[in-house]
């Protein structure tokens, strides 16, 4: 492939929201209220329109005969460079909330950066996806302070879920070879110049929400590099079943 | 589903400008900024809207549908009361 770094790096930022938004429809008829099944969901159907957009850019610079769906519904587990953060699972509503707000402080600064890209197309997937996601971060900060600062339950719930899920953070700013190549043409953002500003946000939310910013400096890595926690296998199942069983079938 | 405890609130949505809020169906939230944010995420994921109100139910005082007799029906027998006994030009239109 002429273009494999641009290819690599696309799915890099294509797989967190597929993965986020396969999540999310996971909850479909199963949030704990009405509204915010829906809400979740709306924001699943977000991410998945951002995905089809980055996918469809792939598919083109790959050149050959695949398409949007082959490269959402059939790579191999190890072949998905998401990171680890996305694919942890809806344990209750407080890891719902904490993973989505953890991505969203993320994904913001990541897309307004990836706005000033030189490559016309991907400047274009983040203006369109960036009013998307802040409403995104807007929902989950919200929640984020609703049950950190409510009851002590869900003050507990909700610090047991950014404690769990803490050790998945640091691999956001990560680089791969793709990446830091793409950086070099103007194309790719330096994600570790975002590093500061996220922590710096999410712990001011967290002080808001009377939570504790958790001390530990060990961190989990790995899903960029396609080495993935043992959730993602049963998530890929979920949504390559359709695929693996009626190839090529289409509605 | 745990929302026996969050109050019920009625939405009302604008779908252009310069039209009026309609009502469009309740939500239960448990204060007015839940009550907006699942007001657009129920009521607005279609485009329906650009303005969203959101009014706690308990704040509607609504007549009783068993005193319609004395409330509505004494205006049925008025018809001069409905300025149909004018000429209108054929110039006028939306009378």
């Amino acid at each position: 492939m002429k273009n494999e770094n641009l290819y690599k790096y696309i799915l890099g930022i294509a797989d967190n929201s597929l993965i986020l938004g396969q999540r999310l429809g996971e909850l479909t008829g199963h949030g704990p209220s009405l509204e915010t099944d829906i809400a979740c969901t709306n924001i699943s159907l977000d991410l998945f329109g951002q995905v089809r957009s980055y996918y469809q850019y792939a598919a083109k610079i790959a050149g050959d005969n695949r398409t949007e769906d082959d490269i959402a519904m059939l790579r191999k587990e190890r072949e998905y460079v998401n990171v680890l953060l996305v694919e942890q699972p809806n344990t209750n509503f407080a890891y719902t909330i904490a993973r989505q707000f953890l991505f969203d402080v993320y994904h913001f600064l990541f897309l307004t950066q990836l706005e000033k890209s030189k490559d016309l197309t991907l400047s274009a997937i983040a203006t369109k996806s960036l009013k998307e996601v802040s409403y995104h971060q807007r929902f989950s900060t919200d929640w984020l302070k609703r049950l950190g600062d409510g009851t002590a339950e869900s003050k507990e719930k909700m610090q047991e879920a950014i404690d769990g899920l803490w050790t998945y953070t640091d691999e956001l700013f990560h680089q791969t070879e793709a990446d830091k190549a793409m950086v070099s043409e103007g194309v790719g953002v330096d994600v570790t110049k975002l590093k500061e500003a996220y922590y710096e946000k999410v712990e001011a939310v967290l002080k808001e929400a009377t939570l504790t910013v958790p001390e530990s400096k060990w961190f989990q890595k790995g899903g960029k590099q396609g080495i993935h926690t043992e959730h993602l296998g049963y998530l890929l199942s979920d949504l390559q079943y359709m695929q693996r069983t009626y190839p090529n079938m289409e509605w | 589903m745990s929302t026996k405890n969050w109050p019920l609130w009625e939405v009302f949505v604008r779908s252009k400008n310069g039209l009026e809020h309609r009502h469009c169906g309740s939500l239960h939230a448990a204060d007015e900024e839940m009550a907006l944010e699942n007001a657009r995420d129920v009521y607005t994921r279609r485009s329906e809207g650009v303005s969203i109100w959101v009014v706690e139910s308990k704040h509607i005082t609504a007549s009783n549908p068993e005193n319609n007799g004395e409330m509505f029906e004494p205006a049925q027998d008025k018809v001069y009361r409905h300025p149909t006994f004018y000429d209108l030009p054929d110039e006028v239109k939306h009378m």
